[in-house]
């Protein structure tokens, strides 16, 4: 697989098959993302995407095969997975946000569980998060008080509070109302200026167009198409990808 | 009224002994109950194992049998001796636990699985995901169902009568010994044990209800 930045690989998928019962739903993927590459997933629902973006951090066990982030295999479980997953931040399609925490106590959690960190610095760090993605005057309230899109700009805020090496994105606007898409695709575009390194399972050509590095075509549990995400969406190369933009060209 | 005012000992003596065993048993239940739910939803097969044996072995024991192990069975096994009353906390508890757990399991599962993917995705080692993200919302769709457990439990205190435990249960038959009418002294019994329920448990689930309701 191409490595456009030529930096070493941060998270590398090896020969990976996953099944669900009789469903091959991931087949002998190999993936490799750099450090600071921005990568969109893309493809028809139940291609596989989502539970690609999961095996990552072992939400989703797999069958056979390696993923290793930064040069460690992922460990099959207890507190080294622990400790693997808060290097690995992870935005769900469905925001997850602790329904009966307010929102500072969402973000400091991890920091002070998990890191140890003082009660006083995960305020500050969770505050100064809060307001770059530009819900800092909520922190004081729940959940659910906020809207999807403030909801979701919390849950990045949230990942990115473990300071992680890379972030995963499942699906992040889908669950939102179209006015909101903007504001926590605004975010994401901005995370990935500043560097970080992502993999983005999404629809939004343009946040595909303006932020990523590159993109994948997923169909059937096996990567189809690999590419820019200019040439993907002006000159996509096989049959399945022209088929699937069509309808969300048509459609969007 | 008679058989309650010229007895007023023996019902104060019966409905303390009714609430030290209610207090203590509802106690360890609760704590023992939460520990085997846990055990029940945890990634390790033989927590699993172990929490669902307990459960299907003692929930479908009969308390009596429980109590009667306690009470005839414990003394010849040549352990350290614990008093009747000790001895049905102990029975008590192992049994409402049962009934705990799977409440507590019930409410863990109305949990939607994102909360716990979420907790485990910032790192969160399972024992943290359930204290601080499963529990703290499985409790507030338990308080129903964790009432009826406890309001059963006050009334399977009685059981600790047939075994020589004197509270609630055994003031009706300590009331024939004395001579006294049989019926006004069960009614006055029956009737307290409404006005425990009505008094102290249905206001207490109400005020939890209250207050862990569940902002959605």
């Amino acid at each position: 697989m191409t490595n456009p930045a030529h930096a070493p690989a941060l998270v590398e998928l090896k020969a990976v098959n996953k099944h669900y019962g009789a469903l091959h739903v991931l087949q002998e993927i190999n993936l490799e993302v750099a450090k600071g590459e921005v990568l969109v997933v893309i493809g028809p629902s139940g291609s596989g995407k989502s539970t690609l973006c999961r095996t990552i951090n072992r939400l989703e066990t797999i069958d056979t095969g390696s993923i290793t982030i930064d040069g460690k295999e992922l460990p099959k479980e207890g507190k080294q997975l622990a400790n693997l997953r808060a290097d690995v931040g992870m935005v769900f399609q469905s925001f997850n946000l602790f329904a009966h925490k307010t929102i500072l106590e969402n973000v400091t959690l991890g920091p002070i569980k998990v890191k140890g960190m003082s009660k006083p610095d995960a305020d500050k760090l969770a505050l100064s998060l809060l307001e770059r993605v530009g819900v800092g005057h909520q922190a004081a309230k729940l959940p659910a008080q906020l809207s999807g899109g403030q909801q979701q700009r919390v849950a990045i805020a949230r990942a990115l509070a473990m300071k992680p090496k890379v972030m995963l994105f499942d699906e992040p606007t889908s669950a939102l109302d179209p006015e909101m898409i903007n504001e926590v695709l605004d975010v994401m575009v901005e995370l990935a200026k500043e560097g970080m390194t992502m993999v983005v399972v999404t629809h939004e050509m343009g946040f595909a167009r303006k932020a990523a590095d590159r993109v994948i075509f997923m169909a059937d549990g096996q990567i189809v198409e690999e590419a820019t995400p200019e040439e993907f969406f002006t000159n996509p190369q096989t049959p399945r990808a022209k088929d699937f933009l069509s309808k969300i060209l048509t459609n969007g | 009224m008679n058989v309650l005012l010229d007895n007023s000992q023996l019902f104060i003596d019966g409905f303390k002994n009714t609430g030290i065993l209610f207090i203590f048993s509802a106690f360890f239940s609760l704590i023992l109950g939460t520990i085997v739910a846990g055990m029940r939803v945890s990634p390790a097969p033989a927590m699993r194992a172990a929490g669902t044996f307990y459960v299907n072995s003692v929930r479908n024991t009969p308390l009596t049998l429980i109590l009667a192990f306690f009470a005839l069975g414990y003394p010849k096994l040549g352990l350290p001796e614990i008093s009747f009353m000790n001895a049905a906390i102990v029975g008590l508890s192992l049994y409402t636990a049962t009934y705990v757990s799977e409440a507590i399991r019930s409410g863990i599962n109305t949990v939607s699985v994102g909360q716990s993917e979420a907790a485990r995705a910032i790192g969160l080692p399972f024992m943290q995901t359930l204290t601080l993200i499963v529990l703290p919302q499985a409790f507030r769709s338990v308080v129903p169902p964790l009432f009826s457990v406890f309001i059963a439990l006050l009334k399977n205190t009685t059981v600790a009568a047939g075994f020589s435990v004197l509270e609630a249960g055994s003031i009706r038959a300590t009331l024939s010994d004395l001579g006294e009418p049989l019926l006004p002294g069960l009614l006055w019994v029956a009737l307290i044990f409404v006005l425990l329920v009505l008094g102290i448990l249905s206001p207490l689930q109400r005020y939890l209800e209250k207050k862990w309701k569940v902002a959605r």
